[in-house]
């Protein structure tokens, strides 16, 4: 069948709900695919894969214009300054997501994982926002530095989310 | 529409060989479409065809998180059993329609 070998290296580097799951999308859609799958967490995108963080990340509620009340209305950007209004934003839109099956962040990373997917952080973003690998999801692959990364994303198609 | 024989049974399929009615499948075929993909067929496999065929026929095929958890098998199991596109070839040896979910 479909054997030959195709390969998507995905920069995660932002810590927005709706990046973070494209990315996680894309690699588990790939691997379902039979397509090997690395995911380089850079920047922002480390609070993907940051205990404290991962599963308690946000949507924008200020400066998203794709942003919809329920009825389709746009959202107002000044509703937005409201406190509370942005984790209530992203509880609705997790809601949403587990109807349809879409798991949160720490258990996509593990069924990623268990589907032969690697998973990556940027070494210099660590150290800019003085995280430990301790402070990571237990199971990545590894701390990398741009080159390593793109050593390791030979002959892959990249990604930037 | 296409058909293909299995098991010296035509049976109707769609353009990528996914049959499109459950009922014409029979155990024979899945082993043949099986070898087809490379597949030799065991007790771990037939456990999770059967458990799609059973989801099938309530009218819901799983995502690949819901056979993961459905006690069945795990997903890691699951791309040991068929290689490249669990989901696809499972439902493909089972008989059932190429799954249409993102995840």
């Amino acid at each position: 069948m479909e054997e030959k070998k195709r390969k998507v290296s995905i920069i995660c580097s932002k810590a927005n709900l709706e990046d973070v799951y494209a990315a996680l999308i894309l690699a588990n859609g790939a691997r379902m695919e039979g397509i090997e799958a690395e995911i380089f967490f850079t920047f922002f995108g480390l609070d993907a894969i940051t205990k404290k963080r991962m599963d308690k990340l946000h949507t924008p509620v200020v400066g998203n214009p794709g942003l919809r009340l329920p009825g389709g209305l746009p959202f107002p950007t000044l509703l937005g300054i409201i406190p509370g209004m942005e984790a209530m934003v992203s509880f609705m839109m997790k809601k949403e997501m587990e109807k349809l099956d879409i798991p949160p962040v720490s258990e996509f990373l593990d069924m990623i994982k268990a589907a032969g997917g690697r998973i990556y952080a940027c070494k210099l973003a660590m150290e800019m926002f003085k995280l430990k690998k301790e402070d990571l999801y237990d199971d990545i692959d590894g701390i990398l530095t741009v080159g390593e990364f793109y050593e390791r994303a030979e002959g892959s198609q990249i990604i930037f989310v | 529409m296409p058909k293909k024989v299995y098991a010296g049974v035509e049976v109707d399929v769609d353009e990528e060989g996914y049959m499109t009615n459950m009922e014409q499948w029979t155990p024979d075929i899945a082993k043949e479409i099986a070898r087809e993909l490379g597949i030799e067929l065991t007790d771990a496999h037939w456990k999770v065809i059967n458990y799609l065929r059973e989801k099938a026929k309530e009218g819901k095929l799983p995502t690949l998180r819901k056979l993961g958890k459905s006690g069945v098998v795990n997903i890691k199991e699951l791309y040991q059993l068929f290689p490249n596109g669990p989901l696809k070839k499972a439902a493909k040896i089972a008989g059932l329609p190429k799954p249409k979910g993102c995840v």
